[in-house]
C-alpha cells in the first residue's frame, strides 16, 4: 500500500522523532511511505486567526502536495481535521479547487485513525512498563471524530499501567494562535492541565498532537516534573522495540 | 506593555481577563459550580436516550422556526393578542425602554417586581426606571443577590455563580442591618420573606420569556423558585420583553424544547416549576394579572437573518451549556465578557447584537476553538466555527492590527513555497539558537513572551525531518532487504 506522509510542519521541524516514528509503524505494516516534497503547512494558523487569502494561499499548496497520493496520512488530528472540517467550506466559491479539496478529504487520516480502521491493525504487539496517561485533543476527537481508536492502539499495549487523566477533555490552553495571543488565558488552561497529569502520578504523558504535547510539556518542563511526554507513535514504537 | 501588545486583544478584554485571572475566588467559585453543571448535563443526557436523535430534533424545530420567524411572529402577535393581550415590536431597546416607561407611567407604577429577564439587561432597563424613580426589584434570587451587590449577572442560568454564603450574607446584612448567618436556610428564608412583600406591593410584574407559542400565542417561563409564578400573577399589570427569536411553533415542539434546556442547562428533567401564561386573566379565573404586555425586542437580531453563517445564533436557547464546558469561561467567569452574555454564546452574539466589531468583536478570540461548546449544544449552534468567521470578519474590515496583517502575508509567502518554507525554517533555528539553554528556550522575545512566561519552548533541531528523510528512506530500505533476505533463506 502506497502512503504519503503529510508530515506537518510542527512535525518536520520541531519533532522529527515523531514523524519517524510514524514512517517506521506504517512501514512495519508493509506500506510504502513517500514525503511529497512540496507540503509544508495546512494553514491552519491563518484561517484560525481569520486570514482565509492567506490560508488557501497555503492550502492550496498542499492540496498540490498530494494530488497524486493514494492515502494521505499524518501524525496530526488538528492539522488532519483542518483538511477535513475546514478546505471544502475554504473553497467554496473556487469549483475546481472545491473539488480537489474533497478529493484530499476522501484520503487523509489521521494517524491511529489510518492504523485501527485502514490497516486494521489494534495491537501493534507492543510492550510498554510505565505508568502512563492519555490526552485526547480537541481538534482529533471534536473536529475529526478520532476518539476510539487511540485507546484501542493503548488498551492492546501489554503491561502498561493506563490512569485516566481527571477532566481529560478540557483543552490544554494550546489553540495555536490562541497560546500566544491569548497568553493568560491559555496559561489558566495549561497549569490545570498540568496539575491534571501530575494527579495521575503518571510517568508518561501520551497524545496524538503535538501542538498540545508540546505546550502541556512546555509547562511541565518549566514545572520541573519528571513526566516524559510522547506522541502515541513514538510510544507504540518504543514499545514495538521493547518486545 | 508595547502598543502593539495591547492591540493584539483590546485593552478593555485584556484588563478584564487580568483581574478575573487574579481572583482566586472567583475562579474556585466558578469552577466548582461549572463542574456540577455539566456533571449533572451528562447524567441527564444518558438517562434521556438517544441524546444526538434529541439534539438533531431540537435543532431542526429551531431551523425551522427561524426561517419561517416572520410568519411565527405574525402568528404569535395574532394570538396574543386574540387572547387579550397587547403586543409592541420594538426594534432597539431604547424603543423597548420607552414603551415600558410608558406603561408604568399610564399605571402610575412606583414597584415593578422581576422576574429572570437577560433582555431587560440587553436593553440597561433598570436603570432607566431609577432615573425615572421607579423602584425595580429583582426577585430571582440570584439576581436579587447581585442588584444588592450593584452586580449584573454573569452567567445564564446562574447569575449569582460567583458569589459564595459568606458573601451572600454580608449583603443581606448590610441591607437588613440585622446579623445574617452564612446558612441557605437562614438565607433563603430571608430573601422569600423579603420577595414576598415585594410580590405584593409592586404594579408591574416584569418577566422574559423562554419560550412564546406561535400556535396559541402562550407564554412559557421556567424557574426553579417559584418567583416567576409571584411575578406573573400577583401584580395587576404583566410585562413580557422577550428577545423576537425566543418562539416555537407548537406545544409539541415546546415539550421537546423545554426538555432540552432543563437537561442541558442543570442536568433536570424539567425545572421545578413551568408556567405557560396566555392572555390576562380571564372572567372567572383565580389569579393573573388583568393585563398583559408582550415587548418583542429586535435590537440587532434581524440582522443575522438570512445570513449564511451567522443566522443559527438565533437558534440559542439560553441554556449556558456551552458556558459550562468552556475552558475559558470556567477559568475568567462571566465579567470578562464585558457584556449580559458571557461564555462562547456570548463571544459570538455581543459582537453581533451590538454591530460592533472593532471592541466587542475582540472576544472572538477568547477562545482555543476547542469546540466543547459546539458538543455541548443542545440545538448544535456551530460556536467554534463562527468564532473564526468573527475573526475572518475583522479580518475583512481592516480591524487587525497592520503587524499582524503583514505576519501573515509573509505567512502565506513563505508556507506557500516549500523553497521559501525550508529556508526561513533555517533562519528560525539560527535566530532561536543564543536564546536556548538545555534544548529549551526559557524566555522568548516579543509576542512569544507571553507562552515563555508559563512554558518553555522547545529549541528546534538542527535538523528537521525532511532533512534526514533520504537517510531514513535508506535505512528502511537496507531492512526490508534483510527481512526479505531472512525469508529467502
Ligand atoms: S449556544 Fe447552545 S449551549 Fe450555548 S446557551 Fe445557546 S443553546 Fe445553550
Amino acid at each position: 500500500m502506497k502512503v504519503s506522509l503529510f508530515v506537518t510542519c510542527l512535525a518536520d521541524q520541531m519533532y522529527p522523532e515523531v514523524a519517524e516514528s510514524v514512517v517506521r509503524l506504517l512501514h512495519r505494516y508493509g506500506c510504502e511511505v513517500d514525503l511529497p516534497e512540496l507540503q509544508t503547512c495546512c494553514g491552519q494558523p491563518a484561517f484560525n486567526s481569520g486570514y482565509q487569502d492567506e490560508a488557501r494561499a497555503v492550502a492550496r499548496n498542499l492540496i498540490r502536495a498530494f494530488e497524486h497520493s493514494d492515502y494521505v496520512v499524518s501524525p496530526s488530528g488538528s492539522c488532519a481535521g483542518m483538511v477535513h472540517h475546514y478546505y471544502p467550506d475554504l473553497f467554496r466559491d473556487e469549483p475546481e479547487w472545491k473539488a480537489k479539496a474533497e478529493a484530499l478529504v476522501a484520503k487523509t487520516y489521521e494517524f491511529s485513525q489510518f492504523l485501527v480502521r485502514v490497516l486494521g491493525v489494534k495491537d501493534v504487539g507492543a510492550s510498554f512498563p510505565y505508568k502512563v496517561t492519555y490526552h485526547p485533543s480537541c481538534h482529533a476527537s471534536r473536529l475529526l471524530g478520532v476518539r476510539e481508536e487511540p485507546l484501542e492502539l493503548l488498551r492492546n499495549v501489554r503491561d502498561v499501567e493506563f490512569v485516566d487523566l481527571p477532566k481529560k477533555e478540557d483543552c490544554c490552553g494550546f489553540g495555536g494562535t490562541f497560546a500566544v495571543k491569548m497568553a493568560d488565558m491559555s496559561e489558566a488552561m495549561v497549569c490545570e492541565k498540568a496539575a491534571h497529569v501530575c494527579e495521575t502520578g503518571a510517568e508518561v504523558l501520551v497524545g496524538g498532537d503535538m501542538g498540545c504535547l508540546m505546550n502541556i510539556g512546555g509547562r511541565l518542563n518549566k514545572e520541573g516534573k519528571p513526566v516524559r511526554v510522547l506522541h502515541l507513535a513514538q510510544l507504540l514504537e518504543e514499545g514495538v522495540k521493547l518486545r | 506593555m508595547s502598543s502593539s501588545d495591547t492591540e493584539l486583544i483590546g485593552t478593555g478584554l485584556r484588563k478584564r481577563t487580568e483581574k478575573a485571572l487574579n481572583d482566586p475566588f472567583l475562579r474556585a467559585a466558578v469552577a466548582y459550580t461549572t463542574d456540577k453543571l455539566r456533571s449533572g448535563r451528562l447524567a441527564a443526557m444518558e438517562e434521556f436516550g438517544d441524546w444526538e436523535q434529541w439534539r438533531s430534533r431540537a435543532r431542526e424545530i429551531r431551523a425551522h422556526t427561524i426561517a419561517h420567524l416572520d410568519y411565527y411572529l405574525g402568528q404569535f402577535a395574532d394570538n396574543v393578542e386574540k387572547a387579550g393581550g397587547i403586543v409592541h415590536f420594538c426594534s432597539t431597546g431604547a424603543e423597548a425602554v420607552d414603551v415600558f416607561l410608558k406603561i408604568a407611567r399610564s399605571k402610575g407604577a412606583k414597584l415593578v417586581a422581576k422576574g429572570k429577564s437577560m433582555v431587560s439587561e440587553e436593553m440597561h432597563l433598570n436603570h432607566h426606571l431609577e432615573q425615572e424613580g421607579i423602584r425595580a426589584i429583582e426577585t430571582d434570587l440570584g439576581e436579587y443577590i447581585l442588584q444588592l451587590a450593584r452586580e449584573t449577572p454573569s452567567h445564564l442560568i446562574i447569575p449569582a455563580i460567583h458569589k459564595n454564603k459568606r458573601q451572600i450574607a454580608d449583603l443581606f446584612e448590610e441591607e437588613s442591618g440585622q446579623p445574617m448567618p452564612p446558612e441557605t436556610k437562614a438565607l433563603a428564608g430571608y430573601a422569600r420573606q423579603k420577595l414576598r412583600e415585594i410580590f405584593l406591593e409592586a404594579d408591574i410584574g416584569l418577566t422574559g420569556c423562554n419560550f412564546g407559542i406561535a400556535e396559541t400565542g402562550a407564554i412559557t417561563l421556567v424557574s426553579n423558585e417559584g418567583n416567576g409564578r409571584m411575578v406573573t400573577t400577583l401584580p395587576k399589570t404583566h410585562v413580557v420583553v422577550m428577545g423576537m427569536e425566543r418562539l416555537v411553533p407548537t406545544y409539541d415542539d415546546v415539550e421537546v424544547m423545554l426538555n432540552m434546556l432543563a437537561r442541558s442547562a442543570t442536568g433536570q428533567k424539567l425545572t421545578t416549576y413551568t408556567s405557560f401564561i396566555t392572555g390576562p386573566k380571564r372572567r372567572g379565573d383565580l389569579d393573573g394579572a388583568e393585563e398583559l404586555h408582550v415587548i418583542i425586542l429586535d435590537n440587532g437580531r434581524s440582522a443575522q437573518l438570512g445570513d449564511p453563517v451567522f443566522q443559527e445564533v438565533l437558534h440559542c436557547i439560553r441554556c449556558a451549556a456551552c458556558l459550562n464546558v468552556c475552558p475559558v469561561y470556567r477559568h475568567v467567569g462571566g465579567y470578562t465578557y464585558g457584556s449580559v452574555y458571557s461564555g462562547p454564546i456570548g463571544a459570538v452574539l455581543t459582537p453581533l447584537l451590538q454591530q460592533d466589531m472593532k471592541e466587542a468583536g475582540q472576544l472572538a478570540y477568547a477562545s482555543s476553538l476547542c469546540g466543547a461548546c459546539y458538543e455541548a449544544c443542545p440545538v448544535k449552534i456551530p460556536l467554534h466555527d463562527m468564532l473564526v468567521q468573527l475573526r475572518a470578519r475583522k479580518v475583512k474590515l481592516g480591524l487587525t492590527p497592520w503587524t499582524e496583517r503583514a505576519a501573515f502575508k509573509i505567512y502565506a509567502t513563505g508556507f506557500g513555497n516549500v523553497k521559501l518554507y525550508s529556508w526561513g525554517a533555517k533562519l528560525a533555528h539560527y535566530a532561536m539558537k543564543p536564546m536556548a539553554r538545555g534544548g529549551q528556550i526559557r524566555k522568548a522575545p516579543g509576542i512569544f513572551g507571553g507562552w515563555t512566561q508559563s512554558r518553555f519552548l522547545p529549541m528546534k533541531p538542527k535538523r528537521s525531518f525532511r532533512e534526514r528523510w533520504a537517510e531514513l528512506q535508506r535505512e528502511l530500505q537496507a531492512e526490508r532487504e534483510k527481512q526479505l533476505g531472512g525469508e529467502d533463506r
